[in-house]
């Protein structure tokens, strides 16, 4: 495709407009309370009232708030809980008032709080459109990147933006970008870490299903600045429905010849091929990422040599998250001084949180870096419903940590999570309420890593088990002080000695709810020792008993 | 093991073996397709089964070890055949922390399964997921496919029942 042709496009695309348009939310948590048959049902109201020219019915990524899908955007009402059966009212009202009992208040805090820079473009485009993508501005950024810039200069950019890797441990992506175009060789790779295996997480589902084109667009931009000509994209097999919107991406996006040979007709070629997991938690490391790419076991392996250097079938290699791509976009159109003001010194731009747990509003939101943890639970998340208190919010997973409720105050950055213990993660956020037992919460954490231990090394294989175990006879009521020392050890063994991030992190849940809620450890272990105390009292008065009755 | 026990065509002359060699020669016959191509096999015949690995072994010059270690050390596949219908309960934190542990409890008990394991009629076989990505309807679960989001226990049952022909 030349220049000229995207221009028109996107020109030809937007004049292309509707009196009415009707969104509805097809990612997979409203599919699963039937939006799509919903979307069928608004489509065949439009065509029985044979308004199909003025009225536009299409399927959009997430608008976040998932517990009260399905969610549908008419004109500028938003409707929630809508059922199939609404739909004729639903057509109907869009020549007069909205449906007041279906309406979903956007002017509430959970909406108005967010800062949309990765999801700006969701609940708007039909992510399976490429026209509609394109009239949003979608490959703008990378025409601008190809003809305009060097890659010296795309990588300074992204430098200068401040922007640090979205997948948990929030390494500078320009720094990493330049490593890996200064690393020899004309082969490189790009990869896209979409094996999003963290529970409770599904930003990156969202974003590869909602926007497919951003992501493509990132890792193209990418390319370039690396002086790669070979993308992949890993993504788990348990998101079909992401798998299936990138597929048909990649499809359109070649056919247009935004990816391939040549793109817009500079010498700049770039291909990308899709690839996926088979449910594996340690292949989200990149080293076990990249054997996973390769065809063997997700085993990871020591660095250095890192990725950068010696990655994909041994060739210089730069592995980012899928949000990490999705933020390349934006700072080029809008230029890293404008990303570099949104939030904070050192952590720059939004971050999108997967709410989940005991909490109002689930679902996604994007806030600027640096919001208070108080503001997201209280004000954007409307607070713990059923009149509980609250008693824990968890961060990053399984790697992540618990924060109680006195350190609520914090900011939410990547500095002051690993200060409270806890890790910025991908962005999984689980709010616990007085009724979970944080005991129970670390013991389903170790179960979930000793599960997952891939089995190369022996702390983590064998740690994560006795850990387990361990944890197991303190929930069980069988737990002795003695058990409770030998956790905290092994605790400290497993994450200095483990090979890679799954081992060293693995005893992180355990640390951070033993330094906060150690009491009802304590008490676990109280408990099992008074009823053990009581057994042996039964036990020596039966003896005497005895001994007075011979 | 000798290189006889490596299959050079297909395991029986069933003509679904077409699709997983498509996959194999999209991708060159490269021994890096392993894990597509044993995707490809599981999509078709629902399972790994020994002649299948035997036969990608020997199509992409991989050890059947190798096959067989892939094979068992990703959750996703399985070598044991699968009922008519599957029921997957997600364990995800959120699920777990919004009662998915119940719902997983109540399908066990119903239908006298444990999770990885099918019924005697080889109608339903019960899963357990780490995480569906759907962690705003938790608790969920999945029916043939179908990602059921904020469902109680007896919903659950209630949609399986259905799904397996029963009256509830």
């Amino acid at each position: 495709m030349k220049p000229e042709e995207l221009m028109t496009m996107m020109e030809k695309a937007r004049a292309d407009t509707f009196e009415h348009e009707l969104r509805v939310c097809t990612e997979s948590g409203c599919m699963s309370l039937q939006s799509d048959v919903l979307q069928k049902a608004l489509s065949d109201e439009v065509k029985r009232r044979g308004i199909s020219d003025k009225v536009c019915v299409k399927g959009v990524g997430c608008m976040g708030l998932c517990c009260n899908g399905p969610l549908v955007k008419a004109d500028k009402a938003m409707y929630q809980f809508v059922k199939p059966e609404h739909a004729p009212a639903i057509v109907e009202a869009l020549a007069t008032q909205p449906i007041k009992e279906l309406l979903c208040d956007t002017q509430q805090p959970f909406f108005t709080r967010q800062k949309l820079v990765v999801r700006e473009h969701f609940g708007i485009v039909d992510p399976e459109n490429l026209m509609d993508c394109i009239a949003h501005g979608a490959y703008q950024a990378l025409l601008k990147t190809v003809t305009t810039m060097t890659p010296p200069q795309v990588i300074q950019e992204i430098s200068d933006s401040g922007l640090r890797g979205r997948g948990g441990a929030g390494f500078p992506t320009g720094l990493k970008w330049a490593t890996v175009s200064k690393a020899g060789g004309t082969t490189k790779y790009v990869i896209c870490n979409g094996d999003e295996g963290d529970p409770g997480a599904f930003m990156d589902r969202s974003v590869m299903e909602g926007d497919p084109h951003r992501v493509l667009e990132g890792m193209a931009i990418a390319a370039y600045a690396v002086g790669a000509e070979n993308g992949v994209i890993y993504v788990r097999a348990e998101y079909p429905l992401a798998v299936k919107r990138l597929t048909k991406a990649i499809n359109l996006a070649r056919r247009h010849e935004l990816i391939g040979h040549n793109i817009f007709g500079t010498k700049f070629s770039f291909n990308v091929e899709l690839r996926l997991g088979a449910g594996a938690f340690v292949c989200g490391e990149e080293t076990a990422l990249i054997a996973s790419v390769e065809g063997k076991r997700g085993v990871p392996r020591p660095r250095p040599p890192y990725p950068a250097n010696y990655g994909l079938f041994g060739y210089p290699t730069l592995i980012n998250n899928v949000e990490t791509y999705a933020n390349i976009a934006p700072i080029i159109n809008k230029g890293a001084a404008w990303f570099a003001q949104i939030g904070t010194e050192k952590s720059k731009g939004t971050k999108i949180f997967a709410l989940t747990g005991k909490i109002k509003n689930t679902g996604l939101i994007e806030v600027p870096m640096g919001i208070a943890l108080r503001d997201i639970i209280y004000d954007i998340a409307g607070g713990i419903p059923d009149g509980k208190a609250f008693k824990a919010v968890q961060t990053g997973g399984p790697s992540g940590g618990c924060i109680p409720a006195d350190l609520l105050d914090i900011t939410v950055d990547y500095e002051s999570l690993a200060k409270a213990g806890s890790i910025m993660g991908s962005g999984g956020m689980i709010v616990m309420d007085e009724t979970s037992n944080m005991a129970d919460v670390a013991r389903f954490f170790m179960e979930f890593c000793m599960t997952e231990s891939c089995g190369k090394c022996i702390p983590c294989r064998v740690g994560t088990y006795e850990m387990h175990e361990l944890l197991d006879r303190i929930c069980e009521k069988r737990g002795t002080p003695e058990d409770l020392q030998l956790l905290k050890d092994l605790c400290d063994m497993v994450k200095q000695t483990s090979l890679c991030g799954l081992g060293q992190s693995a005893p992180n849940p355990v640390l951070s709810t033993l330094r906060y809620f150690e009491q009802e450890y304590q008490n676990l272990i109280a408990e099992a020792q008074a009823a053990r105390g009581q057994t042996t009292h039964a036990d020596t008065s039966e003896h005497i008993e005895l001994e007075v009755l011979p | 093991m000798s290189t006889a026990t490596i299959l050079s065509k297909p395991p029986t002359e069933d003509k679904r073996w077409k699709i997983i060699e498509t996959t194999m020669r999209r991708n060159d016959f490269q021994p890096d397709a392993l894990i597509e191509s044993l995707h490809s096999v599981q999509q078709t015949f629902g399972f790994l089964d020994v002649p299948s690995m035997r036969w990608v072994a020997g199509a992409l010059k991989v050890p059947l070890s190798k096959v067989y270690g892939v094979a068992t050390f990703y959750h996703f596949f399985t070598l044991k055949p699968q009922g008519k219908h599957v029921c997957v309960v997600c364990m995800g934190t959120a699920c777990y922390i919004k009662g998915g542990k119940q719902l997983l409890d109540e399908v066990q008990r119903h239908y006298g399964i444990a999770e990885g394991q099918t019924t005697k009629d080889g109608e339903l076989s019960l899963l357990v997921a780490r995480c569906i990505g759907a962690c705003g309807l938790a608790p969920t679960a999945v029916v043939d496919g179908q990602v059921l989001g904020k469902r109680s226990a007896t919903e659950l049952l209630a949609a399986v029942d259905d799904t397996l022909g029963r009256k509830a």
